[in-house]
């Protein structure tokens, strides 16, 4: 692929994506853009005999960053999984409540849950690019999703690539494995590559956990960078993290949120002692 | 030894230093009264050492805190009492040098006889001495009751402050002549005021440490108002 052809076409091609941004919208999810607001009611979930998460009730707000913090085994993953359902792979796991994404029930039967894992992407800790060129991987949703025309796939990449940072350090490699990148780059290649499905959330369970200080940093900066259009919810180990990039904090503790407000409240004056002796590291 | 061991051990340090600091700042106005009474400008002298020990603890908690906030990140109470003792020192190093203030001022009296009895100066820097010790041991302590009685004590102190400046007024109109000694007397009197007011500062900082919320500052001195009220 060209990358004069991607310069020239940008312009004219910018309209078309977004047109093709819109047709892969329209299932299972609210169809108004700023209808992205999550609401947990009541929500309790069971691998087999063992319960996860216990009453979890929560209104995470859109186009913001919360952060979910807890000791290890404390709920938040399987919490973040709840939200595009990839707990339904897990053999065992009940959930009963109701968690609804932009006023709309996702564990209704009517819910297309390929389309919500498009709207609400996921990163985790460790980066999984698929074996496969840089571009493929950017490529494959949109694919997936009926995009084929070559010059539309290109605008996806670039983009997305830009959204995430890496276009810079990977413009003149497209075609190459992604493999070879190092980890940070690999992490934002899986950010661009949820970005490529044009979803509305991003669920990101410890992004920067397998990083170095400056590819945390890039990650970071580019959380807060894409929060402007995205409703993003973080995993988080790192209390720093937290406390730079979040607007909303959740403490989990055995399966419950034992707190949940703004960072700033949860960091300068928590109002359970249990939070406190969490992030001050009197415990966990 | 546990992170959080650590980090207890060196706001311990802090402590310790803070408890000693404010013994030191005890001693400079005790021996800044005794040297005006005994007329004994020797010891009066002795105040420069007590100032500049202050000044080396002020810097010793300063480093420790910065320290703290730099290595160990704290945050909620942790991050209010690390920051709060920041804040106090600052209090606690004004106090030193209004002690060294003072003592200047006592080795310049000559002989002649005191133009006012040595009463209500004494009395002063026995309250003043008593709210910056309270300030401290309400810091360590966490004693949110006595770090709010402060301000009441203070009080007492501008009552004090309001007596000699009238008194040391009435006797320069008695005879001009009492005005050089008027002034000495009238600002070591007003330092006095000041350390209860630092006392005040450092009370509200101990509500910050123990609260997170900093108490907001009466607009105007009482003493102030009551002027107001009258004319």
């Amino acid at each position: 692929m060209g990358n004069n052809q991607i310069d020239t076409a940008r312009d004219s091609e910018a309209v078309r994506v977004e047109e093709g941004g819109a047709a892969l919208n329209n299932g299972g999810l609210p169809e108004s853009s700023d209808m992205y607001n999550i609401t947990v009611r009541n929500c309790d979930l069971y691998y087999g005999d063992f319960q996860a998460l216990k009453s979890v009730s929560i209104d995470i707000e859109e186009r913001e960053v919360t952060a979910l913090i807890g000791p290890s085994g404390c709920g938040k993953s399987t919490f973040i999984k709840t939200l595009n359902r990839m707990n339904d792979l897990v053999e065992g796991c009940r959930i009963t409540g109701e968690i609804l994404i932009g006023g709309r029930d996702i564990y209704a039967k009517s819910t297309d849950v390929t389309l919500l894992r498009k709207n609400a992407g996921m990163v985790f800790q460790k980066p999984n690019p698929f074996p496969m060129s840089i571009y493929d991987n950017i490529a494959f949703a949109p694919r997936t999703f009926g995009i084929k025309k070559k010059i539309e796939l290109d605008v996806i990449v670039e983009s997305s690539l830009k959204h995430a940072g890496l276009w810079l350090e990977v413009k003149d490699r497209l075609k190459k494995n992604a493999m070879g990148l190092s980890g940070g780059q690999q992490q934002r290649l899986c950010i661009a590559r949820a970005l490529a499905a044009d979803p509305k959330i991003l669920l990101m369970d410890e992004p920067t956990s397998a990083l170095d200080p400056i590819s945390t940093g890039r990650i970071e900066e580019l959380i807060n960078e894409l929060k402007t259009e995205y409703t993003i919810v973080i995993v988080t180990h790192n209390m720093q993290q937290a406390t730079r990039i979040s607007d909303k904090t959740a403490f989990f503790l055995l399966g419950e949120i034992i707190e949940y407000g703004t960072t700033e409240s949860i960091f300068s004056m928590p109002k359970d002692k249990r939070t406190e002796n969490y992030i001050t590291g009197r415990f966990g | 030894m546990s992170i959080r061991a650590r980090y207890e051990k060196e706001l311990q340090s802090v402590f310790d230093t803070l408890v000693l600091m404010c013994r030191h700042i005890e001693i400079a106005i005790e021996k800044c009264v005794k040297a005006m009474i005994d007329r004994d400008f020797e010891l009066a002298g002795e105040v420069s050492e007590d100032h500049k020990l202050i000044d080396q603890m002020e810097r010793e908690i300063e480093q420790s805190c910065l320290r703290i906030l730099l290595m160990e990140h704290p945050v909620a109470s942790d991050f209010h009492e690390v920051s709060a003792a920041l804040k106090m020192i600052t209090d606690l190093e004004r106090i030193g040098d209004q002690a060294w203030d003072i003592a200047e001022i006592v080795t310049q009296f000559g002989d002649e006889d005191y133009i006012k009895k040595l009463e209500h100066i004494p009395q002063m820097a026995i309250i003043v001495i008593q709210m910056v010790k309270d300030g401290v041991h309400a810091y360590i302590n966490r004693d949110l009751t006595l770090a709010r009685s402060l301000d009441k004590t203070d009080d007492k102190v501008d009552d004090l402050f309001n007596t000699v400046m009238a008194d040391l007024t009435a006797l320069i109109r008695k005879n001009p002549d009492n005005a050089e000694q008027a002034i000495m007397l009238m600002m070591i009197t007003k330092y006095l005021e000041r350390i209860g007011d630092h006392a005040v500062n450092i009370g509200e900082w101990v509500e910050y440490a123990i609260t997170g919320i900093r108490p907001e500052g009466n607009e105007v001195p009482a003493r102030f108002s009551r002027r107001i009220n009258e004319s």
